[in-house]
């Protein structure tokens, strides 16, 4: 296997944890200024430049950043957000994770919507006005696994012009099906690159097998899906080490599959049913730094901020480098059409309706996108 | 000034885009500052199930031509449908063509628009294909029937100008059909050098939406480019590569040659 053929999983191995956690404190401002003026004289940063962005070193050079970062995202982006919103189908897992609310060891009622459900979900769905749709499953691949998708899928993509997905990784194959079906990305989070970290908080089911589930933007590469979400879940261990991964991910990704667009979104921690202290925490003014940072690091990046985060950090934080938020998101199944709050995933902090966040948008100098893809696109089998 | 693509005469030769404006509204106000005739948008922001969609309704009335893109396709197949579309939906069988399957620089594919050219040209369209500055690819798009060619002067919304002169310089010469300098252009002045060099027209999205202030943007815009073209048919004054001394160095020969005539 050539260099550029091995997989990020061999990359991986070449990088230590606790080394690149060390290089950080090593940064000093001497690299920020060098990054920040290569950013500025339009060269394109390296790896070593992202690190010094998010090291502590950068802290001081937070406004800087911010000017820049929205320097470029207005240049590639101009003055829009793109808005979506998620339909949770399921909340059944087969997995224990400490972290999340729909672990299989949390006692909540559990909820598949049937087909009926499903369609009272779209309608109310719609009636907000949104026309791209993220479908969040749950990971229970026998109960909501290809044959559930087989069914809910052609029934979503009737009504919606683009639909993401947030499923447990699949096959090379069953992308491939989901892809023909009409699913215009997938995010799939690797939650931390920390193999340790990883094995401390996947403690049963099939999330646990670290490897499987890290190569899935390359199964999804494979394919030639249309967009590919990947991220970490900010708190599980050191922050920044991870959100270094993440960068490194992009890159190798980027190199080996040219063709995909791709997103990161940066879930904290939030309290949920059988909550867990993160690990590491990241402050709002980090969150901004790291915001900019991806944005520098990668000017075409998608950065998505979801209703985790509250509505006066949103509202400020959109013209930094965002590019698409979600707005209303109900985390339960089911949670358009009847509310059950008892449900839900976790709890969200934006419980703005629709409208609202529009107006927000609007505001602050920028047009809320609600339209942004052709139906026919990304489909391998146009009519 | 005024020029023809395929049955449109135009008497501005600035072309604009629809996206990235913060709001309709100021889209509308510095379309209208910029005096362009023709507006690019993006099949893919139109919400066609709507009637009063945000960015179709106020370029209707505003009365100026619309020629709808394909931006977003990834191969011919996506194009061509996108094209239909926009025919069936907008009533105009002008398409500007856009293939760009590379989502980092939005790079043309050359060979997935000479295809979707081809079929689109067959079907009736008249098709104004967006590529790189390939002058071999523009002499190719014109033979299957393409009415205008849109070779790129910099990667789209770089803003850096016309980095690639030389390649439009031959462009331009060559061409039978109209050439439109699109993307890359950031400021008036490239505009002015798009037109100083011969092309019949330009087409800026990004530097007039993301500016400070758009309509006042506009503006320049329309003035630059009718300066350069302007410049362009009074004809420039030659460049010289050598230097004209006040002092020539060789003009004693004049005098020693005169002496010994004498």
């Amino acid at each position: 296997m050539t260099g550029s053929e091995a997989s990020f999983a061999q990359h991986l191995s070449g990088y230590h944890w606790d080394d690149i956690k060390l290089s950080f404190g090593a940064k000093t401002a001497a690299d920020v200024e060098r990054a920040l003026s290569r950013s500025a004289n339009q060269t394109r940063l390296d790896l070593n430049d992202f690190m010094a962005l998010i090291s502590p070193a950068a802290e001081p050079y937070l406004e800087q950043m911010a000017q820049r970062s929205l320097q470029l995202t207005q240049q590639r982006f101009g003055k829009t957000i793109q808005l979506y919103v998620p339909l949770y189908l399921s909340n059944l897992c087969s997995n224990i994770c400490t972290y999340c609310g729909f672990s299989m060891h949390n006692a909540i009622r559990r909820k598949t919507l049937d087909m009926v459900e499903l369609d009272a979900e779209i309608a109310a769905i719609k009636q907000l006005g949104f026309d791209h749709i993220l479908l969040v499953t749950g990971e229970s691949e026998r109960k909501v696994g290809m044959e559930y998708f087989r069914q809910a899928v052609p029934k979503i993509r009737e009504n919606f012009s683009h639909v993401s997905m947030e499923v447990q990784p699949l096959s090379t194959q069953e992308y491939q099906e989901l892809k023909d079906m009409g699913v215009d990305s997938i995010l799939v989070y690797q939650e931390t690159y920390s193999r340790q970290t990883y094995a401390e908080h996947h403690l049963k089911g099939k999330k646990n097998d670290f490897d499987w589930r890290l190569a899935t933007p390359e199964r999804l590469g494979q394919v030639g899906m249309n967009k590919v979400g990947i991220g970490a879940l900010i708190g599980l261990d050191d922050w920044r080490v991870d959100c270094f991964m993440v960068a490194a991910h992009l890159q190798y990704l980027e190199k080996r599959f040219w063709q995909t667009r791709y997103s990161i979104s940066f879930p904290r921690l939030r309290p949920c049913t059988g909550g867990l202290e993160p690990k590491s925490v990241m402050t709002d003014r980090q969150l901004v730094q790291l915001i900019c940072a991806y944005r520098m690091f990668n000017p075409e990046l998608e950065l998505s901020l979801s209703t985790r985060e509250s509505a006066a950090f949103r509202d400020h934080a959109l013209p930094l480098g965002i590019t698409s938020m979600s707005a209303y998101s109900r985390t339960q199944p089911g949670g358009y059409a009847e509310a059950e709050p008892a449900l839900e995933q976790f709890s969200i902090s934006d419980e703005r309706h629709p409208k609202y966040v529009a107006q927000a948008i609007v505001e602050r100098g920028y047009q809320p996108v609600w339209t942004d893809w052709q139906p026919a696109y990304g489909r391998s089998a146009i009519e | 000034m005024v020029f023809t693509i395929a049955d449109k005469t135009f008497s501005s030769r600035l072309f604009s885009g629809t996206g990235k404006f913060a709001d309709p509204s100021l889209m509308t106000d510095a379309i209208l500052a910029s005096g362009t005739e023709l507006v690019t948008m993006a099949m893919k922001r139109v919400d066609l199930n709507k009637s009063d969609d945000d960015i179709l309704s106020p370029l209707v009335k505003a009365g100026v031509h619309l020629l709808p893109n394909t931006s977003g396709a990834c191969t011919a197949e996506e194009a061509v449908f996108a094209a239909r579309l926009a025919r069936e939906a907008l009533g105009t069988h002008w398409v500007k063509l856009e293939i760009h399957p590379d989502p980092k620089y939005l790079m043309p594919d050359p060979i997935e628009t000479l295809k979707a050219a081809e079929q689109l040209v067959k079907e009736g369209f008249v098709v104004l294909p967006y590529v790189h500055a390939d002058p071999v690819l523009c002499k190719r798009l014109e033979l299957v029937g393409c009415q205008a060619v849109m070779p790129l002067g910099a990667p789209i919304g770089s803003n850096k100008g016309l980095k690639t002169r030389d390649f439009l310089e031959i462009i331009i010469e060559q061409a039978n059909v109209p050439v439109i300098v699109d993307a890359g252009i950031g400021a008036p002045s490239h505009a002015a050098e798009a037109m100083e060099l011969g092309a019949d027209a330009v087409l800026v999205n990004t530097a007039i939406a993301v500016s400070a202030q758009p309509v006042v943007m506009a503006k320049a815009f329309k003035q630059a480019v009718e300066a350069g073209r302007m410049a362009y048919e009074a004809g420039l004054a030659a460049t010289s590569v050598h230097a004209n001394a006040s002092s020539p160095l060789t003009a004693f020969l004049d005098e020693i040659e005169s002496v010994s005539v004498d």
